[in-house]
């Protein structure tokens, strides 16, 4: 039986309309097992001398635009890739450090492909697509040897064997790491298997250039409108078809553990030309992150979720002694074991520190507004690893986690192996995002989306170390196979001219818009505002939300956008290298995205994995998920500058698994 | 407690590669000691913003220390006074009040400025492209455990490979040689099974293609293992040499 992927249009956020419209997700039938099987065995392929004839654009270099840039290109594609760093290598992708999951079983543990396909709908809280999720956990053992091959230098057991460790959400060990720097060697793989093929001319390798729009010709992605950010120049490029890999919308928050850089444009962008933006308000904290410490801070730093695996996370347990700790006339290392409340192994015996991360970072806000926060600000938990040091000795514990207790130092000017850690939640990565079809195509036909940048495989929360698995598998693994699926039937269109109508139009919209921003000389820097759109978004959509928060979001947001759109300041010129332009470009569409989001949690009357609406929890102050009303994706469709976005949905019907309560405590 | 400190910055401005440069002096009042470097930059571009002048352009983007942007002399060191850091994660109580602080690009010919403190450093790009890599396909690879690895040369691979490409080393090179950054792809790739089979080739090709954009050569000064920030050892330099000469005598 073929499963039922449906898209059905509503008028209104919440009110379903009596005629759906259906739109084919294109999921393969057949058993779970064999869909992407038989995916591969009936697909359409291009010959090898016709895919020389054809061109793709893949923007970002991270790792799934990368692995996507580089594949193509052996394969035989004509490939133009994009990134906004001076070079490939620098995309955000190479910050992640915990580590990458693979259903390899090496250790015996019981793992396989199927218990990581659950683990990971059961982590995303069943709101992800199950024959996605199938097929990237079947190919994430690929991903591995493929990594091995590269000379991606794994941590090794003294037999030479590769070494695993345990992530949150999973009882088996399968996730395979580098150090505490898993995503830069895995970005440096996919870097050098790109460096290869741009050495061979396979590559046209465009660094320090912005994609500002994507060019539309009869109905299908034909290229993409990008902004030289050395010289300013807007130019305009042709392909057959348009991948794009640039990552999450984290910054949305202003402060988040991306990168200065990341940001959704690219995702915008696509919304506006008809791609759908999905599930907006899924978005993940991190529950181990330094913590805020001032106004002037510009980010925030992320203490690898690996920590968790030797780290035990705690709170005071009376009040008196948290007031005193924050006033600092009281040492944590000097409160009693009996004195303190380990509150993830209390609430959680069966998976204690190791619970999924939207689990744990609620579990911290609850501790810190319940008032046994740490910290100068309260806004901070301990985590400890005094027991592990007993346990395994100092040697052990520099050996694994050296260079995360080297950054916390240098950053909070403490030493980690002497008092416990502070931490705090903070964003993280994004869930949501552009919606795509089984072959991660959008709906915009010939525009792919990869990556972080796609809503497909985390639901409503992700797993530590299924990222950069996602990442990869997309990229190496499923767009090389069903992007031809699509090609196949554009053998016959010569290259188009940038010359066509569509792409002077799309060319003038984006010089209009800079001229805009340019010409307003208003007041307020644009990190003003993005810091001020932060702000609202953290409190009002970020770990609780609620009702009345979001409507007042939305309106707050709307000022925002009124604000910036009257008053912003832009110093410099549109043809030279202007970094404040940049950024208000991009805090445009961050602005955007606040809206979406701030809707989308509005209309999501439940809690799911990182979206906790407040009136819907256990009384044990768990999410509660209401599956009989929202079993599926939201897909937000743009209907005009002035107009409100129109909610599709796309229903996730579950064929294989049964929908639980999450349980991580039994 | 949080500390504030007045410094006084002198930057490097440079309308673009081929202006003229200067540097400019600064007053930043109240600046937190627990702010980062670059924290610190921000709020001089906010204050030069605010004066309606144009923000100072530098480098930078994941700002915990591994995307390997940003690239900032700072009196006279590249990435700063601490060690075993990068510039973003350099932090202000590592400086005085009243402190005077230089700031400069990379100097190096190999990277030239497109604009104040930003340098173009896509010449180490094109040594990767040249040779930094192992030539499979997508596909087709033996399992990952088909080939057991020492842990030994396992780890020793993983501290080359640490290498952030960030170009510290080619600045602070009197010579400006990009040896540490070739010695730790090379060295990395000749560790390991997967990458031996080119490893001669390999090592020619790196080499070549830095002589060819313009890196000097490498006296053994040790400064770029000094300064850089992820501890990448000198005797990489010692393998490449190695590899480059085994690879020249089978020729």
């Amino acid at each position: 039986m073929a499963k039922k992927e449906t898209v059905v249009e509503t008028t209104q956020a919440v009110k379903p309309t009596e005629t759906p419209i259906m739109i084919d997700a294109k999921v393969p039938s057949g058993p779970l097992a064999e869909k992407w099987k038989n995916y591969k065995a009936h697909q359409k392929l291009v010959n090898p001398s016709n895919k020389r004839r054809l061109d793709i654009i893949v923007v970002g270099t991270g790792l799934a635009g990368a692995s996507a840039a580089a594949s193509l290109a052996e394969l035989g594609f004509n490939v133009l890739n994009f990134c906004i760093q001076d070079s490939p290598r620098r995309a955000h992708s190479i910050a992640a450090q915990g580590g990458i999951n693979a259903a390899k079983n090496y250790q015996n543990d019981g793992d396989s492909v199927y218990r990581l396909f659950y683990d990971t709908i059961k982590g995303g809280d069943y709101r992800a697509r199950e024959s996605n999720v199938y097929r990237l956990a079947e190919v994430s053992g690929s991903i591995i040897d493929q990594c091995v091959a590269q000379g991606v230098p794994f941590a090794r057991e003294y037999g030479g064997l590769l070494d695993n460790r345990s992530f949150g959400g999973a009882q088996v060990s399968r996730t395979f790491y580098a150090k505490g720097q898993t995503g830069q060697q895995l970005l440096l793989g996919a870097y050098s298997a790109l460096s290869r093929q741009v050495g061979k001319g396979a590559v046209k390798l465009y660094s320090r250039y912005e994609m500002l729009d994507v060019v539309i010709i009869d109905g299908r992605a034909r290229g993409i409108i990008a902004r030289n950010l050395v010289s300013g120049k807007i130019e305009r490029f042709f392909a057959h078809a348009v991948v794009v890999g640039t990552g999450g919308y984290g910054n949305v928050f202003f402060l988040s553990t991306n990168a200065m850089g990341s940001n959704g444009s690219a995702a915008i962008q696509m919304y506006k030309k008809g791609a759908y933006f999905a599930n907006p308000c899924y978005a993940q904290i991190h529950p181990t992150c330094i913590p805020v410490h001032g106004e002037f801070q510009s980010k925030l730093t992320l203490m690898s979720e690996s920590l968790r695996n030797d780290g035990r996370i705690w709170v005071p347990k009376k009040k008196e002694d948290a007031e005193a700790i924050r006033k600092g006339t009281l040492k944590p290392t000097d409160l009693k074991e009996e004195d303190r409340d380990y509150y993830l192994e209390r609430r959680y015996p069966a998976f204690g520190n190791l619970v999924p991360r939207d689990v744990a970072s609620r579990a911290a806000k609850e501790r810190c507004d319940a008032g046994y926060g740490v910290g100068a600000t309260g806004l901070a938990v301990y985590l400890d690893f005094a027991d592990s040091i007993k346990r395994l000795g100092l040697d052990v514990v520099k050996a694994r986690y050296g260079n995360l207790f080297q950054m916390y130092e240098k950053i909070v000017d403490d030493n980690p192996y002497e008092t416990p850690m502070m931490i705090y939640p903070a964003i993280h990565y994004t869930m949501g995002g552009i919606w795509v079809d089984y072959e991660l195509q959008t709906s915009v036909k010939g525009l792919f989306c990869i990556g972080e940048a796609n809503f497909s495989d985390h639901g409503a929360n992700r797993l530590g170390a299924s990222a950069l698995m996602q990442g990869l598998a997309d990229g190496y693994f499923v767009l090389p196979y069903t992007i031809q699926n699509y090609l196949a039937d554009q053998i016959q269109v010569p290259r188009m001219s940038t010359d066509l109508p569509e792409f002077i139009e799309a060319e003038k919209e984006v010089n209009d818009k800079i001229q805009k921003l340019l010409s307003i000389q208003g007041q307020r820097s644009v990190d003003s505002i993005h810091r001020e759109l932060g702000l609202v978004m953290w409190d009002f959509v970020g770990m609780g939300r609620n009702k009345e928060g979001l409507q007042l979001a939305i309106d707050k947001i709307k000022a925002i956008k009124k604000e910036f759109w009257t008053n912003v300041y832009i110093p410099g010129k549109a043809d030279d290298l202007n970094v404040e332009l940049e950024k208000a470009l991009r805090v445009a569409d961050f602005i955007e995205i606040g809206n979406l989001m701030a809707r989308d949690a509005l209309q999501r009357e439940e809690s799911c994995g990182g979206h906790f609406r407040e009136e819907y929890q256990t009384p044990e102050g768990e999410a509660l998920r209401n599956d009989d009303e929202y079993a599926y994706a939201a897909c937000w469709k743009y209907m005009g500058e002035d107009a409100d976005p129109v909610m599709l949905k796309e229903r996730l019907d579950y064929e294989f698994i049964k929908r639980q309560q999450r349980n991580y405590k039994a | 407690m949080e500390k504030t400190i007045n410094v006084t910055l002198k930057v490097w401005r440079q309308a673009g590669p081929k202006a003229q440069g200067k540097f400019e002096t600064y007053k930043l009042n109240n600046v937190s000691t627990d702010s980062s470097f670059l924290e610190m930059m921000d709020i001089l571009n906010e204050q030069l913003i605010s004066e309606r002048k144009e923000p100072v352009a530098f480098d930078h983007d994941c700002r915990e220390g591994i995307c390997g942007m940003c690239s900032l002399y700072i009196n006279g060191h590249p990435h700063g006074p601490d060690g075993e850091i990068t510039t973003c994660q350099l932090h202000m109580r590592k400086f005085k009040d009243g402190d005077t602080i230089t700031i400069e690009p990379w100097r190096s010919a190999a990277f030239p400025v497109i604009k104040d403190l930003m340098v173009n450093r896509g010449a180490y790009d094109k040594i990767i492209q040249a040779g930094g890599f192992v030539s499979v396909n997508t596909g087709g690879v033996p399992d990952g455990n088909a080939i057991p690895i020492s842990k030994i040369y396992a780890d020793e691979a993983m501290d080359a490979a640490s290498c952030i490409g960030c170009g510290a080393c080619a600045a602070a090179c009197k010579n400006g040689s990009a040896m540490l950054f070739v010695a730790a792809k090379v060295s990395q790739l000749a560790l390991l099974p997967q990458g031996k089979v080119e490893r001669a080739t390999r090592a020619k090709a790196m080499v070549a293609k830095m002589d060819e954009l313009g890196f000097g050569n490498c006296t053994n000064t040790g400064a770029c293992e000094a300064e850089c920030p992820k501890n990448i050892s000198i005797s990489h330099i010692a393998r490449l040499n190695r590899e480059f000469l085994s690879a020249k005598i089978k020729d």
